[in-house]
């Protein structure tokens, strides 16, 4: 009953009080990039959801069972890079032979996920924190969670913003982080909360 | 020389990566909560970015289009290494504070942008002229922030207090906030600059 408290508590953690873009910037140029639409952020976060977790579990075992017992672990940046761009190559032709559905859905996102900063810092995170396997796949769940809601969370607001009337320097982009800044303000208020 | 000094005025200002282009922010709102943070990770960023510019640019001839952009990730990924290596060696303390983002450079979009537009399919010089022009970007933009946020969170710049007693620094500068009010706000002080100056 603990075990599955403590459980709950990092995913918690990892979806709200740690949030992968308010609390830790990672993942901002796909943030600022595909959140002009509501459907898009969906399609990004579920398909970032998908490789996150697949890419965790797979550089666990290349972590502990080949760069660790080969003495290789300075390699870890490089290994874990190759290993995700191979997994989202993998992914997109089982995906686009497979099921044409979801290609349709996911398809287009999964190319730009290889350069997601979000994917590659979980992986390094689920190791300097030494997580074992089941703690690195609840992990990361939260964390592609955590992600998709902040996605959600801003594409709403710029899908209103379009609508309204902002100053002329501060249209565009300017005018998003200033929204950004006082949702991170939001997410501030968890701190503490969990841990 | 004259293209030379263009391209590396252009990646100053007018495409600067961060604030027009939208690359590379991660790092940028993470570590500028103090001058001192901002100046490590804009040299090991300038590091990775100028001497990968050069690297795929000197590879041009024997690289396959095919398979560009893993040789672009694995020349990244290299000086990467090298300088997350060097800086756990001789600035641990910096290291620690920057933790993350020094081996997360591999996935700097605006490393792998640059490769791909501009080093891959220009000469050596040229590449590094844009890498330095970039370094040079994406360093007074970091500082800058750096400088702001230090200031206006704890009253500081590079640890000398300025103005105590008059000015009460605010918290949430130093907190994710306020990295994203400040580069929103010099976003759009480009902007106005950019529109004054145009005429």
């Amino acid at each position: 009953m603990e075990s599955l408290m403590k459980l709950f508590s990092l995913f918690f953690f990892a979806m709200i009080v740690d949030n992968i873009i308010f609390m830790r910037f990672l993942a901002l140029c796909s943030y600022v990039g595909m959140t002009s639409q509501f459907d898009t952020s969906v399609g990004m976060g579920f398909a970032v959801t998908f490789v996150m977790v697949m890419a965790s579990v797979v550089t666990f075992f290349v972590y502990y069972y080949i760069l660790l017992p080969l003495n290789l672990v300075f390699l870890r940046t490089l290994t874990f890079i190759l290993v995700i761009a191979v997994l989202v190559q993998l992914v997109e032709m089982v995906i686009r032979k497979t099921s044409p559905y979801l290609y349709k859905a996911m398809g287009i996102y999964l190319p730009l996920i290889t350069t997601n900063c979000a994917i590659l810092a979980v992986t390094f995170l689920n190791i300097d924190y030494h997580y074992n396997l089941l703690e690195t796949i609840v992990y990361s769940i939260g964390v592609s969670l955590g992600y998709t809601i902040a996605l959600i969370l801003l594409s709403s607001i710029r899908e209103r913003l379009a609508y309204s009337d902002t100053p002329k320097f501060w249209q565009g982009y300017p005018i998003v982080f200033i929204t950004s800044g006082l949702l991170a303000l939001v997410f501030l208020g968890f701190q503490g909360m969990a841990h | 020389m004259k293209e030379f000094w263009q391209n590396f005025v252009n990646a100053i200002f007018k495409e600067n990566p961060i604030l027009i282009l939208m690359l590379g922010l991660c790092s940028v709102l993470a570590v500028s909560t103090s001058v001192q943070n901002s100046l490590g990770m804009g040299l090991a960023f300038s590091f990775v970015m100028i001497f990968s510019n050069i690297l795929v640019s000197l590879l041009r001839p024997i690289t396959p289009y095919n398979i560009r952009i893993p040789i672009f990730i694995i020349a990244i990924g290299m000086f990467t290494t090298i300088i997350d290596l060097v800086m756990s060696a001789y600035f641990t303390e910096l290291h620690k504070s920057l933790g993350i983002f020094i081996p997360l450079i591999v996935v700097n979009c605006m490393i792998i942008g640059r490769a791909e537009a501009f080093a891959y399919k220009n000469s050596v010089l040229n590449s590094l002229a844009d890498g330095l022009g970039m370094s040079v970007g994406y360093l007074w933009v970091i500082v800058t922030l750096g400088m702001l946020r230090e200031f206006l969170g704890s009253g500081t710049i590079l640890g000398i207090p300025i103005l105590p007693g008059i000015f009460k620094p605010t918290l949430a500068f130093i907190m994710p906030p306020g990295a994203f009010w400040g580069i929103g706000f010099l976003i759009a002080l480009l902007n106005w600059a950019g529109n004054k100056f145009r005429r």
